[in-house]
């Protein structure tokens, strides 16, 4: 078998199908997509509400269906993907080239070699060590993501009475979808004073089916040896901390936990990326290269979207970019950094390169709180290169700016993305 | 009256706010595009919803479905329940009809994956 590839990308969900159409579309044929289920499309097959692909397709499809699109796309395409691979470890080699350790079935234990390998390994859900919750750990209480699975894949029968802590958009999904299995949800606690779902899910998801969202709320003690008994729902202060006498007992068999996203990059620490600790992702540049030349993040794995269309977006443009590089190598020239001010909590990229500025560079990032009427700035020095006007900004929404080239072309200090706040 | 409300169209979310008068929705703003006045329109007349679930197989692992076409908010249980008691044959292709006419709500039920003989 073939051993030796211009690219080989890591993962085979929404990221890295988009990534290999992206090197393809590029006038790159020497592909590889490995990926570790026994097929292609990832977390989106278990994804079964609709809200995919507006942008991409401009019509409304749930998870499978879109997964299924770019699937198709592949293929057509003619693109080759190895399924059931474990990929264990990405090493740099002294030609430049990349060693990419595996294994699988049809292979056995082999390491294959690539001029450029594009991470798109997508994120896992942050485990319930990190809750914090003491007590037991008995049977009844899941993640939410590990509910949705054997919900919508297995058709298990995960519970009748349901309690959600957390209130990212899988735990709103799950509420109205365990609320479809005819189960019911008693109730869905959040943290913190603000939900870190969409929207459209607290509408569509607890609205809809009259499911109360427990702001500043959160589960402090849960009852049962060997199986959940019931949860103890708290509020909290300003400083997050339970306020005592305020604990309500709610009697349930499940408890799901959805308590954020973390990217998996296991793999990209092994081979010497530099990991922002803000966003659990690799630090990239504008062509999402990290600091490995020839190595490139995209999708979840970079930084958690709430939006797959921008996961298929930016990772269509990392197998372009990783296209480029096979054929030219890595882009010298100047490169300025992009940092963040007043209400920003990270952007994606970390630099850019002045001197080779594609037509369009995205600028993608998260607030840190909830702000009204506050104006995004975009600076380079003294030298304001965007100012826009936001009737809201939520941490829950990712936020992407789009400059075309002349904005940046003689742009030479450090870019500074920040929130103008109204003085009131 | 003025109404407030969000539009649950895409994951943009965006803040509608809409003027009623005598039933029918007179101006909407807000929105980002075309759809979002759309949306303010049927959900404060008629609210509609496109439901997604899963139904059984011969072959033990479900397929996901969802209604080919936005149903009343109303229906929904009924309709899930319909698409419960029915079984999907296999193989099935993306797109295929499952259930005609769930619970007469003349909105068919299609498969969102194709999925072979398990
Ligand atoms: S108005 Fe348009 S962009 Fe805004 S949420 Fe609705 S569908 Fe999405």
């Amino acid at each position: 078998m073939k051993s030796d590839y211009n690219i080989i990308i890591i993962g085979g969900g929404p990221a890295g199908m988009a990534a290999a159409i992206g090197a393809k579309e590029a006038g790159e044929d020497d592909i590889l997509i490995l990926e570790r289920d026994s097929v292609l499309g990832g977390i989106l097959n278990q994804c079964i509400h609709n809200g995919f692909g507006l942008h991409t397709f401009n019509e409304e499809l749930t998870g499978p269906e879109y997964a299924e699109r770019f699937a198709d796309k592949v293929r057509e395409l003619g693109i080759p993907f190895e399924l059931e691979t474990m990929v264990l470890d990405v090493t740099p080699m002294s030609d430049g080239r990349k060693a990419v350790s595996l294994i699988s079935a049809q292979r056995g234990a082999v390491t294959l070699t690539a001029k450029a390998v594009i991470l798109a390994m997508g994120c896992r859900e942050r485990p319930r060590g990190a809750l914090n919750i003491p007590g037991f750990r008995p049977q009844g209480v899941y993640t939410a993501g590990t509910a949705q699975k054997l919900v919508n894949l297995e058709g298990a029968q995960v519970g009748k009475e349901v309690v959600i802590l957390g209130s990212g958009d899988i735990g709103l999904i799950m509420a109205r979808r365990m609320t479809l299995e005819g189960a019911h949800v008693a109730a869905v606690a959040e943290l913190m004073p603000y939900s870190s779902g969409l929207k459209r899910n607290i509408v569509q998801c607890l609205d809809d089916y009259g499911i109360p969202l427990l702001l500043s709320h959160t589960v402090v003690d849960i009852k049962g040896k060997e199986k959940l008994e019931g949860v103890y729902i708290a509020e909290v202060d300003e400083n997050r901390k339970p306020i005592a006498g305020s604990e309500v007992y709610y009697p349930c068999d499940t408890l799901l936990l959805s308590c954020g996203l973390l990217p998996e990059n296991e793999l990209s620490s092994g081979a010497g990326v530099e990991i922002d600790p803000r966003t659990n992702g690799a630090f990239v540049n504008d062509r999402l290269e990290t600091n490995i030349e020839g190595v490139f993040s995209c999708g979840n794995v970079l930084h958690v979207h709430d939006l797959v269309d921008f996961v298929s977006e930016e990772s269509k443009r990392a197998g372009a970019n990783a296209a480029l590089y096979v054929k030219e190598g890595r882009k010298g020239g100047r490169e300025v950094n992009v940092t963040v001010g007043n209400g920003v909590r990270y952007s994606v990229p970390s630099k850019i390169n002045t001197d080779a500025l594609p037509e369009l560079t995205h600028i993608r990032f998260r607030v840190t709180g909830v702000y009204k009427d506050a104006s995004i700035i975009i600076k380079s020095g003294e030298r304001e290169i965007l100012r826009r006007k936001s009737r809201i900004l939520v941490p829950s929404e990712m936020l992407d700016i789009i400059l075309k080239r002349d904005k940046l072309a003689d742009v030479t200090d450090d870019i500074n993305v920040y929130l103008e706040e109204v003085q009131s | 009256m003025t109404r407030e409300l969000i539009c649950i169209n895409c994951p943009m979310g965006c803040m509608l706010t809409a003027e009623v008068e005598g039933g029918e929705v007179t101006k909407v703003s807000g929105n980002t595009c075309p759809r979002g006045e759309q949306y303010a329109k049927t959900e404060l007349t008629a609210p509609v919803r496109t439901v997604t679930t899963t139904m059984k197989t011969a072959g033990g692992k479900p397929v996901p479905v969802k209604t080919k076409a936005p149903i009343p908010k109303d229906k929904i249980f009924d309709v899930v329940a319909a698409i419960k008691s029915a079984t999907a044959p296999l193989p099935v292709k993306m797109g295929d009809v499952v259930l005609e006419n769930a619970a007469g709500t003349g909105v068919d039920i299609v498969s969102a994956r194709s999925m072979n003989n398990a």
